[in-house]
């Protein structure tokens, strides 16, 4: 519970005139749920897209699994066993739901220069593949063409990619986000399940989700992590009450 | 969902390659070579299409240069025998060396690129080899490079004889639909069509697509390669004009046709490309526009090509 798989301090990025991430600080440590807060354009997009290398900072740095990854290109931190969901669904369309999850097994299990055997009858791939659906309640849609799933089904395909690999971190930006209600309460189970074997940053903004699953909770307003700490302490904060708590949770979904 | 669908697409698979293995003695009974020569174009081109599939069908990589391998794989075969070497151990290899080669080179640099940029890349570094070969003069620039003898296999195979020669080519073409059955439907293949539907995702699970895209324009370029090597033998005869930008453009012409991205497709596109080439020539001087339209029109209304207008007929029933 005290390494901290991810060290973020000093991290900082700007869009012309816009302080997208302002001097952000935080840790993400082993098998807790760190959730990230704040209201929409608070940068919390931003700074996942950095965790995971998608957009490089314009200064700070960030450590994983004991080392400086702030250079590294996207597909190097993945296999480091970084995973991210993303906010916009971004999944294979051409492919089935299976092929999806089976891409994401496939990035864990080593070198993919394999040119004979069919992979769609590889069990290393498939077995492992099945049981994310299973997990994230896709299974049944397995043989099915991605693109025709509906919009919750996406989100759940997108979740089942982030937690088909065996990456030890997962960045999920709002997960949850467009799906049902029955869904919603299925990954918050799932989430807490993987709470021993993962750790998780989450973006969410859906207060009961977060109160029921976080750890620990960061806000950020403006670019800024305005604080951190435990949710009961989260919840007391005066700055944190009148920046962001006290208004109405602008949802986006 | 219906039980069983007409297996249209297998059929017309099948009845093509048998078509293909038993026309020599066809031809020979009914005294129609030329039919032969034909069909043996179609086999050489569909090959080369074949590979160019792989790139573009699966890979969504639009390469306009391939036809830079086949006279990449021509003059494997030219240069060699026009200083006595004959030998088509030597020849074979090196046009495969050759095209894998010149694939690695101008594919770190091209894959760099996305979209528009590619097709542009591509098809410049396929202008240089084709300017590079117009300005040796020692290999008949511009004139082309005869070659005398077909590559030589003593003792196996006589490639001199027209029969043994058609079954070479067959051959070679059923390997380059086996060979990309396998890769496609393999783990390296998985990472190919995933990179074509959506890159940042691939990279975001932790693939290095840049490198996975590169080993399979290499593997591309070895087998158009190896087509060239069938074309030189099969026209005793290349001319730089075989590399140009017009070749080029007719094997994504056929790869379009028959259905990008479908294994069977370059071949129907090959066989009807031709034809309508043969076709169209003998009626009509402004048959490339004709050509131009039909493709067009594929583009627009049967974005599967005809392996697609198959898969719907199947459907149908
Ligand atoms: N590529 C970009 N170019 C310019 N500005 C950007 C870019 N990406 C984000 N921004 C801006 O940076 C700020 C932070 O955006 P970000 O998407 O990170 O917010 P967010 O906290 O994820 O919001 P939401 O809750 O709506 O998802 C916003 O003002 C946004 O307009
Ligand atoms: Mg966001």
């Amino acid at each position: 519970m005290n390494t901290p798989v991810l060290e973020v301090r000093e991290l900082s990025k700007r869009f012309g005139g816009i302080n997208a991430t302002d001097r952000v600080d935080l840790d993400v440590h082993e098998g807790e749920i760190l959730a990230v807060i704040g209201p929409n354009g608070a940068g919390k997009t931003t700074l996942i897209a950095q965790l995971a290398g998608m957009l490089a900072p314009d200064s700070g740095r960030i450590r994983f699994a004991g080392r400086d990854i702030t250079g590294l290109p996207p597909h190097a931190r993945a296999r480091l066993g970084m995973a991210r969901s993303f906010q916009i669904t971004s999944i294979f369309d051409a492919l089935s739901v299976l092929d999806n999850t089976l891409l994401a097994v496939q990035a864990h299990a080593g070198h993919s220069y394999r040119f004979w055997r069919r992979a769609r009858r590889d069990k290393k791939l498939t077995e492992p593949a099945m049981a994310a659906l299973q997990q994230v309640g896709l299974a049944d849609k397995a043989a099915a063409n991605a693109r025709g799933l509906s919009h919750g089904e996406h989100r759940q395909l997108e979740i089942a990619m982030a937690l088909a690999g065996t990456s030890k971190l997962l960045l999920l930006d709002e997960p949850m986000a467009g799906m049902g209600g029955e869904e919603s309460a299925r990954m918050v189970d799932l989430l807490r399940a993987l709470k021993s074997s993962k750790s998780i940053l989450l973006i969410e903004h859906d207060m009961d989700v977060v109160f029921a699953l976080a750890d620990r909770i960061t806000v950020m307003v403006d670019g800024k992590a305005i604080a951190s700490g435990a949710p009961e302490e989260i919840r007391a904060d005066e700055n944190v009450r009148r920046a962001y708590l006290g208004v109405e949770t602008p949802g986006d979904a | 969902m219906q039980l069983s669908r007409p297996p249209v697409r297998l059929g017309v698979r099948l009845l093509v390659l048998l078509t293909f293995a038993i026309l020599p003695g066809l031809t020979a009974a009914f005294d129609q070579p030329f039919l032969l020569d034909l069909a043996l174009r179609m086999m050489i081109l569909a090959t080369a299409a074949v590979s160019l599939n792989l790139i573009l069908g699966y890979g969504g990589m639009i390469s306009f240069g391939h036809a830079a391998y086949i006279g990449i794989g021509a003059y494997a075969v030219g240069i060699p025998a026009y200083y006595g070497e004959y030998s088509g151990y030597v020849q074979l290899p090196l046009a495969i060396g050759a095209g894998a080669l010149f694939a690695l080179i101008t594919g770190f640099i091209c894959l760099r690129t996305k979209g528009v940029y590619f097709i542009m890349i591509t098809l410049a570094f396929a202008q240089m080899a084709y300017f590079a070969f117009v300005s040796i003069e020692e290999y008949g620039g511009d004139d082309g490079l005869v070659i005398n003898l077909r590559s030589k296999f003593t003792g196996v195979i006589d490639m001199e004889s027209t029969h043994e020669f058609y079954y070479v080519v067959l051959v070679f073409l059923v390997g380059a639909l086996y060979l990309v059955s396998r890769i496609v439907n393999a783990r390296f293949g998985m990472v190919i069509q995933g990179a074509k539907d959506n890159e940042p995702r691939m990279q975001s699970l932790g693939f290095d697509t840049f490198r996975y895209r590169l080993a399979c324009y290499v593997i591309a370029g070895a087998m158009a390669a190896a087509a060239g090597w069938l074309m030189g033998n099969y026209n005793y005869f290349f001319s730089p004009e075989m590399m140009s930008w017009t070749h080029s453009g007719e094997l994504i012409f056929m790869v379009v046709l028959g259905g990008a991205g479908s294994l069977f497709g370059p071949v129907l596109g090959a066989i009807v490309l031709i034809i309508l080439e043969e076709v169209l020539s003998g009626a009509t001087v402004y048959w490339p526009l004709i050509l131009g339209a039909i493709l067009i029109s594929v583009v627009l209304f049967a974005r599967g090509g005809l392996e697609g207008a198959l898969a719907m007929l199947e459907r149908r029933k």
